[in-house]
């Protein structure tokens, strides 16, 4: 292919810098990872990572992951609407404390969630009177992870709830319809590619958390033990081909949630195909 | 009348003891799940006391452990920003073949666990990496060692900067430069007199951004600092070593310095959104914005 | 079903407000709201509509005071200027959403029938299954024309109804309207900037200017009487020239016009370009011409008076006179006013 004949100066130098930096950065040690998992030859390789040890981390990961993301679904999308429809003292702090989860160091928020749900903790201390605990149970991992991927789905269904076109409100209301029935058969299908998205972002970002967690899950094996933590620990064990294949699965895992988002994300724009 | 000088009608939501009801949920959820980790945060820090806070703060492991942290920052976030603005450059204001492709790979950081990038970067560099025994050789010294912290750092914020300019530039098109090109300015001049003053607001958030991140980055750098205190502790690292050490006040000491930086980022964050920075440029929010209302009104 | 406004008012802070507007409209009446933007024509069908509460007046259908009447309850079919369309449901789901909320109950068969009725109403019936993003701005229009008559609806409100749409598109669509209107006889009042789209189609015609009527009446009506110098500019193009007005006559550059019952003072004249014949002697306002212009069907003349005032006026193609040439002008059906 030819490149098309240039008007603007500076693309070899900028191109340039792009793509050793790519390569350096980003794709090297990619690479680096897989050609390790790889070594280790099949047999090797699905025996590490179909251990007991290690399927029982996927499966507190996917579940804590999933339970996090359905919380969020909820809390994100009430923010979201809170955000957008109501005016009250204090929304504008309200929107920026959502940010608060990406802009904090998940070392920090993993100390401080701790010590909230610690069972002498604010939260922990009424929680144990209950019988709940939070802390060093997959319920902390829950509690971290959501606090991680707060923002995704706010932000995401935020700019579509802002642009949503009041006279499709209007127009549902002149036709009869109930405001449970416009939410329902109006206004929720139209922020459903939003929430996909947001959905897919803040699932990935949970399956990939790891500062916040350590510090309140309790990483035990086969119960609180996150595939992070498992990659983390082979590690620290000097077993490196069992953590580079561990950390080969979590790789593939972003690159299929990777193609998953980019899919809702284009799916989010399905309405505005015009005639 | 009942409604009279009322207005509009209520709208979907707008019954007021629904209103109230979700009102409560998200506040009470807010303070729970974001405003309460932050109190928890100031109220340990100073549980032992002023003096012990700053007896903490002032403790030559975490002094270094602060050093090391803006000395990473000082190289990672340069550097970023450089391959941020170039690669908006290149894909923004030109074609070539894979820009698609490039612009996938330029994401794919922010998709991927800190820990994966860790051990990545231990299979690098690393005994068992590709290049360890020859940097052994040569004696240069990556992992463990400030470079591999600053690389960590430099992968997990890869797309930060980029991410911020790329749509924004897409959207600003390259009339602009084109004009000034064709007026005789050179490409430099063309960047910093006519590119640069149109895209500075949303490159500074990036930069802020990307700062955070860099700063606060815990997994990546976890793997390859060998957390060796006063030495290869960044201050997350040291939060960590210090809560370990059963010295919580201490630890949130240094906490509520990366505390404190995560709301100074807050609140540029939201001074930059007053200037057009930030979310509403990014394409997720103006296809949100075509998805309802396709009409341009006049 | 007749409808009544009676002093309705509706106060914002600075635009669209309406400052008391009574109004009657019969059982099977088209009406345009006319009015150029902010003049509260749009305000006024909302409100119609159960959209905006009025501050203080009000609305009437037939005997029963609507007013208060919720706009789910209120019975009206509204298409809105950009059709609000909802843009993941199919046409055919669009025109079967109000049939499926509703409190009275049909059969999905009975929908599905009268679904393809108003499709073939609104001609449109091959594209049931489209979504509203597939078809043209045309189409989607007649799709909200057709979810809106799909609830049976008392009154008929259009909102700016071919404002997004081409010129040639407007037109025909235009016509068509009038035709389903009078096929259905439903009473309907539709909004509109557009003066020749008002005449048009309406029976009846009300100007607003600035929240208030300033004249309502047929096509013919405010055609042939315009109110006031604000009507008679906004419907067409219309020539002003200042004059004074002495004891019922109003003088301009020596030339006097009928201005009975007009309080001596400043005064205005206005005109129709059509309305001019350009002579090289005899009565009229001495003038000479300033430049010609070519169109396909007629010339159209500028022209400045002796005391400095322009006027432009189109003769026949075949209108000999160039720049420079001195002349009168000789004024058919002038309006005299008082001063704005």
């Amino acid at each position: 292919m030819r490149l098309r004949r240039r008007v603007l100066p500076g693309l070899p130098l900028a191109l340039g810098i792009t793509l050793v930096y790519v390569a350096i950065i980003v794709v090297l040690p990619l690479a680096a990872l897989v050609f390790k998992a790889a070594s280790l030859g099949p047999e090797d390789y699905w025996r590490i990572i179909s251990s007991d040890r290690a399927v029982a981390s996927y499966r507190v990961t996917v579940t804590c992951a999933l339970a996090a993301t359905a919380f969020n679904l909820v809390f994100g999308l009430s923010l979201a609407w809170v955000l957008v429809r109501y005016r009250f003292p204090g929304r504008r702090l309200v929107d920026a404390l959502v940010d608060l989860p990406f802009a904090l160091p998940t070392a920090v928020a993993g100390i401080a969630l701790t010590t909230l749900f610690a069972t002498n903790g604010w939260f922990g201390g009424p929680l144990s009177l209950i019988g709940i605990k939070v802390a060093y149970t997959p319920l902390g991992i829950m509690v971290a992870m959501s606090f991680t991927s707060i923002p995704f789905i706010v932000r995401t269904v935020q700019p579509v709830l802002e642009e949503l076109d009041p006279a499709l409100e209007e127009a549902g209301q002149t036709l009869g319809a109930s405001d449970l029935s416009i939410f329902v058969t109006v206004i929720l299908p139209l922020l459903t590619p939003a929430l996909l998205a947001g959905v897919s972002l803040s699932f990935a970002r949970s399956l990939g958390e790891f500062g916040a967690i350590i510090f309140i899950a309790g990483n035990q094996p086969f119960s609180t033990e996150i595939t992070a933590l498992l990659a983390f620990i082979r590690l620290e064990e000097y077993d490196y081909p069992a953590s580079a294949a561990i950390a080969s699965v979590m790789l593939l895992t972003a690159f299929v949630m990777l193609a998953i988002t980019n899919f809702m994300q284009a799916r989010a724009l399905r309405y505005t195909v015009r005639g | 009348m009942a409604h009279h000088g009322k207005g509009k009608p209520p709208r979907v939501g707008d019954h007021p003891l629904f209103r109230r009801a979700l009102l409560t949920f998200v506040l009470v959820l807010v303070g729970l799940m974001i405003v309460a980790p932050l109190v928890v945060i100031g109220v340990e820090a100073f549980s032992k006391g002023v003096a012990y806070f700053g007896a903490s703060i002032a403790d030559p492991d975490t002094r270094h452990a602060i050093m090391l942290t803006v000395i990473t920052a000082l190289i990672a976030v340069p550097v970023n920003t450089a391959f941020g603005v170039a690669a908006a450059w290149a894909i923004t204001k030109h074609d070539f073949p894979g820009k698609r492709l490039l612009t996938v790979i330029i994401e794919i950081p922010f998709s991927v666990s800190p820990i994966v990038a860790g051990v990545a970067y231990l299979f690098v560099f690393g005994l068992q990496g590709l290049f360890g025994h020859a940097l052994q050789a040569m004696e240069i010294k990556i992992l463990f060692a400030l470079p591999g912290i600053v690389l960590a750092s430099m992968f997990v914020t890869a797309p930060f900067v980029a991410r911020e300019l790329i749509p924004l530039m897409q959207a600003q098109g390259r009339d602009l430069e084109e004009a000034a090109t064709s007026l005789g300015a050179s490409g430099w001049r063309t960047f910093f007199s006519v590119t640069l003053p149109n895209i500075k607001w949303a490159l500074l958030y990036g930069v802020v951004l990307c700062n955070s991140r860099v700063m606060g980055e815990f997994g990546a750098v976890s793997v390859v600092s060998g957390n060796i205190r006063g030495q290869t502790n960044t201050l997350p690292l040291h939060i960590e070593l210090l809560y370990h050490d059963y010295n919580a006040a201490g630890s949130f000491a240094a906490a509520s310095i990366l505390a404190g930086l995560a709301i100074v980022t807050l609140v540029v964050k939201v001074a930059l959104e007053r200037q057009g920075a930030g979310r509403i440029q990014r394409p997720s929010a103006l296809a949100g914005a075509d998805t309802v209302t396709p009409e341009v009104k006049p | 079903m007749k409808i009544r406004l009676d002093n309705v008012v509706k106060e914002f802070e600075t635009f669209r407000a309406v400052h008391g507007v009574s109004l009657d409209i019969d059982s099977g009446e088209l009406v345009a709201l006319l009015g150029p933007s902010g003049s509260g024509k749009t305000t006024i069908l909302r409100m119609v509509a159960g959209l905006e509460y009025a501050d203080a007046g009000a609305i009437y259908f037939g005997d029963e005071n609507a007013t208060d009447i919720p706009v789910r309850e209120r019975g009206v079919g509204f298409v809105f200027q950009h059709y609000a369309l909802f843009p993941h449901m199919t046409v055919g789901e669009n025109i079967a959403f109000g049939m499926k909320v509703s409190k009275i109950k049909r059969s999905p068969q009975a929908i599905a029938a009268r679904v393809k009725e108003l499709l073939d109403l609104v001609q449109l019936s091959g594209l049931k299954d489209r979504f509203p993003g597939q078809i043209s701005g045309g189409q989607r229009q007649r799709v909200a024309l057709a979810r809106a008559l799909a609830v049976d609806p008392r009154v008929l409100l259009l909102d700016e109804p071919f404002g997004a749409l081409d010129a040639n598109v407007r037109r025909d669509l235009r016509r068509w309207l009038r035709k389903i209107h009078d096929e259905l006889g439903i009473t309907t009042l539709f909004v509109t900037h557009d003066q020749e789209e008002a005449l048009d189609l309406a029976d009846r015609v009300v100007i607003l200017n600035k929240g208030k009527i300033v004249q309502e009446g047929t096509p013919e009506t405010v055609c042939r009487s315009p109110a006031d110098a604000f009507v008679m500019n906004f419907l067409g193009d219309a020539n002003r020239l200042e004059a004074e007005i002495r004891g019922g006559k109003a003088h301009v550059d020596g030339i006097a016009f009928e201005a009975d019952g007009i309080a001596d003072g400043s005064g205005q004249i206005l005109f129709r370009p059509a309305d001019v014949t350009w002579r090289e002697d005899g009565q009229g306002i001495a003038a000479s011409i300033v430049r010609v212009i070519d169109r396909p069907d007629s010339r159209r003349v500028l022209a400045m008076t002796r005391s400095g005032q322009a006027v432009e006026f189109d003769t026949a193609p075949e209108f000999p006179h160039r720049r420079g040439d001195a002349g009168f002008l000789d004024i058919r059906r002038p309006r005299v006013y008082a001063a704005a």
